[in-house]
């Protein structure tokens, strides 16, 4: 580690002013791109003698010495306070090492869960570990960036390993196509991004954010339409990586399409580097335009909210739907962010850890659910589950309720507290809008639970299939052998309810498969992902403290 | 307020709720078959031990909260866990209490009897949350994780359409709690804007000041939540369906329970927090209540199927308690929270009853059953006291309660009063009718091998019918330390709105005026300070 770092300072050059490095302020993303580097040089060295395991085994290693390294942090921004490091680049503050944490504990859950896909789907190889932890240091660099620009590098860093991620599973065409389509559109939104910081320098004359706040609190531009347009079309960038409606259409295809491991870790990790920029560049350095950017905030919160609960509803692919609920969740957070104030970015950071572990932990009962060549992904295929291995199904109705927002959960504090962020700024509409899409959204993660808990095959009792709209399956399957309830009725289009429930159930008996495999490290993270679901639901405390000083230690 | 070293009420709370883990935690193959069962009977005969406990430490006459204690919770959100209990809650955990271990054995799950016992488990858990907490977000939470129980209960072991019906519940009474909580919310942010400090606990709040629109706003959504729950007409469309394809148990403890969540949600949080705005609705209110009895009271009339007919009238049942709450006065309040209790144990033993008759022949309709009065005499005397407790009959539970509705109405709204007496005859009309239709006539052969009950069914509605007589004939007990409370709270609201309070209400509380109770006198308890004399005796004479 330390002569990679020598490395770096060498380098550098002595023509060129270098700016003192406070090497601690960078070391969770700069252990995670060594623990890339060090998994590449090793497995290609000796890629006959290592398996998955060592990729596994670096990965997991990397994510704990950035979370270590990450603690570190805390205790020093916790007794020196907030500081800005490497000529003005980097934030180091209770918000960026929040950010590291959050990061690190996603990166090292999806690593375990990784280990037990690939060894099933037969795709060996060091390759995604080394992509994930990539991705994962760009989403370090997105929170701890205190600049435009580094917010720019932190997000392709973040993208572009994802790209490759979701195209991973190289035996499925689904996979590919979704990362085609996240590439295309990832690419395109990057540009509008890039552009967006072009208006906003012009503008303002920096892109450095404490000067982007400073300038726009000391001048009261007279024709603001420069600023608006970069404000508009940072937004615009930010708005499909966190995938808020309008800017979502990619993220139902790619999260279906991409395999299971990565869209858990999408989820996660993605989103908490997108929402950790975005909160950190409009709340702090776009404070004081405030009134300009929260009507558009309110209205992508509003239409996340209510197409992501609605539309989710609709759907009987599994992976499909929990885009859909991770859009809804999008909503929620940016509740938080609308309201602007101390309590509502604390909300949203609290917000976004707990969805971590709800995210990463319901994709890892995803992904084992899947089988063999991701083939079980239709709600249909969890009915019954409970008889077969009730301690799955359980532990699986806890995610969901967690993501409900259950009462006991950390899932219900998180949509407490951004919803109280709101009321406390007297937005109601917004908090009642959320709060009956939360109820719209409770409705269908209880319909997958209940068809958990029902017996394969009883007539009549079909709550999965009560409701239906849109046929889940746009990405082809060839590879789908066994009879679906999608089939017949996906063709048709909108079915009466009726129909439904006297024709599904005759389809839906077909289905009945044995028990699913669960290797250890996966029932490890969704067991660390239901206990800490559940206690810290029970014990808030902690967490929300954690949130809270995160905050009051953002400058 | 006072508090207790021994945390009852955390315990009354934590029992079931770490019965039921037990109950999931336990594999099904290690045991016997019955072994979870007796587990869910054994941690409610518990539960029951500690609330009977409970009654016991309490101090009748005292009208706030007893046995209370106080905790932070989540101190960054400010909310606190803080129970306490009184004369109005105290009831309803007993009745809850009672009910659940009946309902467990009366009305036991046709398969996959662990889940079933975990998921009563966790209700009851969250039922007894509800109804001590003081915290409001306490409450809501407890409130809302009732949903979750009872969703899987009626999903999972309901009837034909229970998908359906599962799915209706749910998202009307979440959709309710939606505003309930940006209620919630709204109230504690505006507390600390007067104060300064963020609290969500209801002594504190019930002083926060609200001008008349903002409480009228704040009132509405706080009562969408709980009228959807109760439920009060028109927001009563889920609860046929809910009630009629709900496994047996479930019907229970959806009517007999949960729906008091909702009209004790009024009581206790409505009344205390917006009294300015709850005198402003009241006509409002008073008018949806008696829509609802005679609405609920002509539905039933036309319904075929024993359940619905059930459902049916217990909107009209909900409409008296309504009724009598937002009478605003002494009598009405306490008349409506001992029709909780009354109506809780009444209909709880009539959906027994009605599933035992399901399980003898697969059927509720009226039609495919006659005359059952000569194979089962035991059922049909037992339905008989249950059904006369519903009509409202003198000498069993349910006339003190609608007396009290009607006596403490006609003093506030005489005519709403009158319109609601009417329901109380056509609530003979259709019980009578749907008795007479299964019970008389010449039955079947089929009717004739419908079994009478055993003596371990005989034993489960004992304790039901033996509280629907002794409250119809000493409900003394009862109305000593409901009325404390609901003069506290009568008190508190004429406070607020300027009311003169009543002479004879606010130093003696109704019950303790008499002089004589015992079982020869059904109505002395009941009967009024003498300044409202008049207006008691007119109301007599419409009850029939």
């Amino acid at each position: 580690m330390s002569s990679l770092l020598l490395l770096a300072t060498s380098s550098a050059g002595p023509t060129i002013h270098v700016p003192h490095v406070d090497y601690l302020s960078i070391l969770p993303m700069l252990i995670m791109m060594g623990g890339a580097l060090a998994l590449m040089i090793v497995s290609s060295l000796f890629r006959k003698v290592l398996g998955v395991g060592t990729g596994t085994l670096v990965a997991s290693a990397a994510s704990i010495a950035a979370l270590v390294a990450a603690l570190f942090q805390w205790n020093e921004v916790s007794t020196h306070g907030a500081q800005v490091t490497i000529a003005g680049a980097i934030a180091f503050d209770g918000f960026d090492v929040f950010i590291q944490i959050v990061v690190a504990i996603a990166m090292l859950l999806t690593a375990l869960i990784a280990d037990g896909y690939l060894r099933r789907e037969g795709v060996e190889g060091p390759e995604f570990h080394v992509l994930a932890m990539m991705s994962a240091s760009g989403a370090m660099m997105m929170g701890a960036a205190n600049d435009l620009i580094v917010i720019f590098l932190g997000l392709e860093i973040l993208s572009i390993a994802l790209y490759v991620l979701a195209a991973f599973n190289h035996k499925r065409a689904e996979s590919g196509e979704a990362a085609l389509k996240y590439f295309v559109l990832g690419g395109f939104s990057s540009a509008v991004f890039v552009y967006g910081i072009a208006l906003t320098y012009g503008a303002t004359g920096s892109s450095n954010l404490p000067q982007i706040a400073d300038y726009l609190s000391k001048t009261v531009i007279a024709a603001n339409g420069v600023l608006l347009a970069g404000l508009a079309l940072l937004l615009v960038g930010f708005g499909f990586k966190i995938a808020a409606v309008p800017f979502h259409m990619w993220s139902p295809d790619v999260y279906q399409g991409s395999p299971s491991p990565v869209t858990g870790f999408m989820a996660a990790v993605a989103k908490a580097g997108a929402f950790a920029a975005l909160l950190r560049v409009f709340v702090s350095s776009f404070g004081t335009v405030r009134a300009d950017w929260q009507p558009i905030i309110w209205a992508l919160a509003v239409l996340s909210l209510l197409v992501g609960a609605v539309v989710a509803l609709m759907q009987r692919d599994v992976k499909r739907m929990m885009a859909y609920s991770s859009i809804n969740h999008v909503g929620f957070i940016l509740l938080g962010m609308e309201a602007a104030t101390a309590r509502g970015v604390s909300a949203s950071l609290y917000y976004v850890f707990t969805y971590t572990f709800l995210v990463v932990g319901s994709f890892a009962v995803i992904t084992v659910m899947a089988r063999d060549g991701d083939t079980g992904n239709q709600i249909s295929d969890y009915r019954g589950l409970a008889r077969k291995q009730p301690v799955v199904a359980l532990a699986f109705a806890v995610l969901l309720l967690g993501q409900a927002g259950a009462p006991f959960t950390t899932g219900f504090l998180a949509k407490f507290g951004v919803v109280s962020a709101q009321v406390a700024t007297q937005g109601y509409v917004l908090a009642v809008v959320a709060m009956v899409s939360a109820a719209i959204a409770a409705f269908f993660y209880l319909r997958l639970a209940v068809t958990m808990f029902s017996p394969v095959g009883i007539v009549g009792d079909v709550p999965d299939d009560a409701i239906l709209g849109e046929g889940g399956t746009t990405v082809s399957d060839p590879s789908r052998g066994a009879p679906t309830v999608g089939g017949p009725i996906d063709s048709g289009g909108a079915v009466s309810s009726l129909q439904v429930l006297t024709d599904a159930p005759a389809t839906t008996a077909v289905i009945d498969r044995g028990p699913v495999a669960i290797p250890g490290l996966t029932a490890l993270v969704i067991g660390v992902s239901v206990a800490f679901t559940v206690v810290f639901g029970i014990v808030p405390g902690p967490i929300l403290d954690f949130a809270h000083q995160a905050t009051l230690l953002f400058p | 307020m006072t508090h207790t070293p021994f945390p009852f009420l955390t315990v009354l709370v934590l029992v079931p709720a770490i019965g039921s883990v037990l109950v999931a935690i336990v594999p099904r193959h290690a045991v016997a078959a019955w072994f979870h069962e007796a587990l869910g009977v054994a941690v409610s005969v518990v539960t029951l031990c500690i609330a009977g406990t409970i009654a016991f430490k309490f101090k009748a006459g005292f009208g706030g909260f007893q046995l209370a204690s106080d905790h932070v919770w989540a101190k960054d959100l400010g909310i606190h866990w803080s129970l306490g209990i009184d004369g109005i809650s105290l009831f309803l955990v007993l009745l809850t209490a009672v009910l659940f271990p009946l309902t467990m054995l009366g009305a036991r799950a046709r398969r996959d009897p662990r889940s079933f016992v975990g998921w009563l488990l966790l209700l009851e858990s969250a039922c007894m949350g509800s109804f001590v907490s003081l915290d409001l977000v306490l409450f809501f939470l407890f409130f809302e994780l009732t949903l979750v129980p009872a969703y899987f209960l009626i999903g999972g072991w309901g009837y034909a359409r229970r998908g359906y019906a599962a799915i209706k519940f749910f998202v009307y009474t979440f959709a309710g709690s939606a505003f309930l909580l940006v209620g919630i919310l709204a109230v504690a942010f505006i507390h600390q804007s007067q104060t300064g400090v963020l609290t969500f606990e209801l002594p504190a709040l019930m002083h926060t000041h609200f001008s008349g629109t903002e409480g009228v706003l704040l009132f509405l959504a706080f009562t969408a939540a709980f009228a959807v729950k109760a439920p009060i007409f028109p927001f009563h469309t889920w609860s046929p369906d809910a009630y009629a394809e709900a496994p047996t148990a479930g019907s229970i403890l959806l009517v007999a329970v949960m729906a008091k969540l909702g009209t004790y949600g009024i009581v206790r949080f409505d009344l205390n927090l917006f009294p300015q705005a709850s005198r402003t609705l009241a006509p409002l209110l008073l008018t949806l209540a008696v829509i609802g009895i005679v609405y609920g009271a002509l539905v039933a009339c036309a319904q075929r199927d024993l359940k619905r007919l059930l459902a049916y009238s217990s909107l009209a049942q909900i409409g008296f308690i309504a009724l009598g709450t937002f009478a605003l006065n002494s009598q009405g309040l306490s008349g409506g929270v001992l029709q909780m209790v009354n109506h809780g144990l009444v209909i709880a033993t009539m959906f027994i009853l009605v599933g035992w008759i399901y399980e003898r022949r697969q059927t509720w309709q009226v039609s495919s059953l006659k005359g059952l009065q000569s194979p089962a005499p035991v059922l049909a005397g037992i339905f008989t006291v249950a059904m006369m407790a519903s009509i409202g009959v003198p000498g069993l539970n349910g006339f003190v309660g609608e007396f009290l509705i009607l006596t403490g109405t006609f003093v506030a709204h005489r005519w709403w009063a009158v319109a609601a007496t009417g329901g109380v005859i056509v609530a003979a009309v259709y019980l009578l009718w749907a008795y007479q239709q299964v019970f008389h006539g010449a039955p079947t052969t089929e009717d004739t091998k419908t079994r009478d009950l055993g003596w371990n069914e005989r034993l489960i509605v004992a304790p039901l019918i033996i509280l629907i007589v002794a409250l119809g004939v000493f409900p003394k007990p009862v109305l000593d330390r409901i009325t404390p409370s609901v003069n506290q709270l009568v008190v508190h609201v004429d406070r607020v709105t300027n009311t003169k309070v009543p002479a004879g209400l606010e130093p003696r509380p109704v019950a303790a005026a008499q002089q004589h109770p015992g079982a020869s006198s059904a109505i002395a308890p009941a009967r009024p300070p003498a300044d409202l004399g008049p207006a008691a005796a007119v109301t007599t004479g419409g009850t029939p």
